[in-house]
């Protein structure tokens, strides 16, 4: 069947791909830069067409909770929300990670700390990476750079969810949630009919009942489900690494940006080639698992790399692990909203040079 | 289950006329002795294995006494985090409407920290039963004030009892659910007397059935004891519950559907 | 080719919706294209403005701070977006409203007094379609029958009847925009 073509905030990307994938149900709270998608599918009523469920909860905690609830009857559940709303559910991910559920959590990062600004940024990539709730615990993390990535993301996310029973993050900021750009559409998939071995759904005589918890009062017991979860961590250590590089064969200076960042940052290195600096982008697609081991391949070459980030400097802290010391790192950055322009970043370049 | 005494099997279908609900693991209750979770899930079990229900349960276990009771019944469970039960039954039955699906939530889960999702559930009227023990007292952890523990009642947190000037006043939730339109059957219960479960388990037999015509919300509030954290024995726990607690939970029906006649053969039992 | 374009004015001037139906009519001519706007509460009465990228290339930053193309709906915009007009590049303002006047020597300005062309043509809602028509004129990248395409597809069903109103906005844009130097 023929791909469809549209011109799609990201937002409604997301909703329309989720609709598209065969996602069993939504539940969410609206919160800007990112309201579009419950806005989108409740408009939209994938009940009538798919079965999808979509229902808007009362807080942030709750809506969590309904895709935990919804994610242990082994449904396609996901949920979407900005900076603030996802500190909420921080309780209910960790919980979700804990009971090995598959889902899928959109955080179209907004700036903070606190109420913050509804403006984009990329200061919860701590949070997104690195736990976040309590608990030894990884999100696989993806990283759109684009409208199309958010609608394609979503089918990735949920193979990947059921892959390894583990929470898919997707970390998406407000400017690719409000800006429009061309996207290919995939065709409907159908709804899953058959539902994993270990979903709760009733027990029937064939089988021994079905549990969904992330208690476990025997520490040793508990010991060994916690080095369980570490060697999936492993595995998607292995195999799930993703990243785009652009210009980076003969690049002397390499940056290092996701998302929007790695967008202004693909200008930036068309601008400094263009005054003959070899500089290139190394985009990391996933975040959790982090393409350390290319980064550390390329670093050698590198006079210097620059980790730019709508943050104080988060990522950075990955880059010179990964850097290992070849060469310096530096971050650049703006908080609290503000976007870097190209010339900016040309700028951090040319000073380091 | 079998009771051997020599080589001689004691138990016969001729003479049997109790018998241990098959819903029931073999996992001994963890619970005190005399409190009341125990008949409570009893009950709960045997109206799973009478209705049939087994294969189409999911039931939702809350943070409290009863965060085990996976272990204790042999039919689908899920875990929730503290209060949010009823977010996650919202999800089992919107997922899987022809399913059975249940919360089993305690004081502090349902009426403190979970008042939102309880309120929310119910106001939308999601199909489910939610099963609300309130002994007024937080029991797991040992004895501290809940939302409804009653005025003057001793915790360890209001030592001096419970001054509601200060430490505001016990929550009547169940009043509350019962006000909200998704709500279809609200009913206050216990379980301390042989009366008393044999009404507890016609009002979640009920439930069921309202569930099944997918009538909206049904609410059971069982007023339990907890002699461990009331530091009483069972005996005068259950005595200081009747003369204290129903002052302030009366029991009875709050709500009833309005098309559902009163008087069923049964009742008269 | 790559033709980045900054759309500025007052919130409620259709500025938004103008860069959706020139974003969409470059869709249809196969372009790559983005469309990012400013968002948040100053949308509601304040400055708004949007960000046009049209390529035959991957676009990369939806950011910019230099454009091939500003157009500006009012004086606060043109303050503070004259200086973002790449040199050699091209500024369109309306006059209405304005004091101050753009000055700077090496970039064109076209001047189109679409806010009192469409008052006159008692059409105030399609004011962003008379700009746009003008926009058309210098910088013909995109047929208006798509722009006419796009305008369907981006509208919802309802407002369909004032396409034809929409098109004349356009083709009189097209006829009232004039360059001011060299």
């Amino acid at each position: 069947m023929e791909k469809e073509l549209r011109l799609m905030k990201g937002n409604e990307a997301i909703a329309e791909a989720a609709i598209r994938a065969g996602v069993d149900a939504y539940f969410g709270y609206p919160i800007t830069p990112q309201s579009e998608i419950l806005e989108y599918l409740m408009e939209a009523n994938p009940y009538e067409k798919t079965g999808m469920v979509v229902l808007q909860a009362e807080s942030e905690p709750a809506a969590i909770n309904m895709v935990y609830g919804g994610a242990a009857c082994g449904k396609k559940v996901m949920t979407t929300s900005s900076s603030p709303g996802i500190s909420l559910m921080q309780e209910g991910i960790s919980y979700i990670a804990g009971a090995e559920l598959p889902c899928l959590i959109v955080n179209v990062v907004r700036g903070g700390p606190g109420l913050g600004t509804i403006q984009p940024s990329q200061s919860d990539y701590f949070q997104a990476c690195k736990g976040g709730g309590h608990g030894d615990y990884h999100l696989l993390v993806l990283a759109p750079a684009s409208v199309q990535e958010m609608a394609d993301f979503v089918e990735l996310a949920f193979d990947l969810a059921f892959k390894y029973r583990n929470p898919v993050m997707i970390l998406s900021d407000g400017a690719i949630g409000q800006m429009m750009e061309k996207v290919y559409l995939k065709p409907y998939r159908e709804r899953e009919k058959t539902l994993p071995e270990w979903a709760t759904t009733g027990k029937p005589p064939t089988r021994e009942r079905n549990i969904i918890t992330s208690l476990n009062l025997d520490p040793y017991l508990h010991e060994k489900h916690n080095q369980k979860i570490q060697a999936k961590y492993r595995e998607m250590e292995k195999n799930e690494v993703r990243f785009e590089e652009f210009q980076t064969e003969d690049a002397e200076y390499l940056f290092v940006a996701y998302g929007t960042s790695a967008r202004v940052c693909q200008k930036a290195v068309q601008l400094a080639r263009t005054e003959g600096i070899k500089a290139g982008l190394i985009r990391p697609i996933t975040l959790y698992p982090f393409p350390s081991v290319r980064i550390n391949e390329l670093a050698g070459k590198m006079k210097h790399i620059i980790s730019v980030e709508m943050s104080a400097g988060q990522m950075v802290e990955d880059v010179r692990l990964a850097v290992n010391g070849q060469t310096e790192v530096t971050h650049f950055g703006r908080m609290g909203g503000v976007i870097p322009t190209p010339e900016e970043v040309l700028e951090d370049l040319k000073s380091k040079i | 289950m079998k009771v051997v005494t020599g080589d001689k099997d004691i138990i016969q279908p001729e003479n049997l006329v109790y018998k241990r609900s098959s819903i029931l693991t073999d996992k001994q209750f963890s619970y005190c002795p005399g409190c009341g979770h125990g008949t409570a899930h009893r009950i709960l079990a045997e109206v799973i294995e009478e209705e049939g229900l087994q294969p189409v349960t999911v039931g939702v276990c809350p943070v409290g006494c009863s965060v085990l009771m996976y272990d204790f019944l042999d039919i689908d469970m899920q875990e929730a985090a503290h209060g949010r039960a009823p977010a996650l039954a919202t999800a089992i039955k919107r997922l899987l409407p022809d399913r059975f699906v249940f919360t089993y939530q305690g004081d502090g889960d349902l009426a403190a920290i979970g008042t939102a999702e309880t309120l929310h559930a119910c106001n939308r009227g999601e199909n489910i039963l939610i099963i609300f023990i309130n002994n007024g007292i937080y029991g797991m952890t040992g004895g501290q004030m809940a939302p409804t523990t009653i005025p003057g009642m001793v915790s360890t947190t209001s030592p001096y009892g419970r001054d509601v000037k200060t430490m505001g006043n016990p929550l009547k939730i169940t009043e509350l659910v019962a006000m909200l339109p998704g709500t279809c059957y609200v009913t206050r219960q216990s379980v301390h007397t042989p009366a008393a479960v044999r009404k507890t388990k016609k009002a979640i037999k009920k439930a069921v059935e309202y569930q099944k015509r997918n009538m909206g919300t049904c609410f059971i509030e069982i007023v339990s004891n907890c002699p461990s954290g009331w530091r009483m024995t069972p005996v005068e726990a259950n005595k200081w519950m009747e003369e204290n607690m129903f002052k302030f939970y009366q029991p009875g029906d709050l709500k009833v559907p309005p098309e559902e006649p009163e008087k069923s053969k049964d009742d008269n039992e | 080719m790559t033709e980045e374009i900054l759309i500025a004015g007052f919130g409620g001037q259709g500025i938004l919706s103008m860069g959706k139906i020139l974003a969409y009519s470059a869709m249809m001519q196969d372009f790559e294209v983005s469309w990012m706007p400013s968002y948040g509460p100053e949308m509601r009465g304040g400055t708004a403005n949007v960000t046009v990228i049209i390529s035959t290339e991957r676009i990369s930053s939806p950011i910019l701070r230099q454009f091939d193309t500003a157009i500006i709906l009012n004086q606060q915009s043109l303050d503070k977006f004259e200086k973002s007009v790449k040199s050699g590049g091209m500024l369109i303002y309306d006059g209405n409203g304005i004091t101050r006047h753009p000055e700077r020597k090496d970039i064109e300005i076209y001047r189109i007094d679409a806010a009192e062309e469409a008052a006159r043509m008692k059409s105030p809602r399609t004011f962003n379609m008379i700009v746009l028509g003008g926009y058309l004129k210098i910088k013909p990248l995109i047929k208006i029958e798509n722009v006419i395409e796009g305008l369907r597809k981006s509208l919802p069903e309802r407002y369909h009847k004032m396409i034809p109103d929409n098109e004349k906005a356009l083709i009189r844009g097209m006829e009232i925009i004039r360059k001011l130097n060299n």
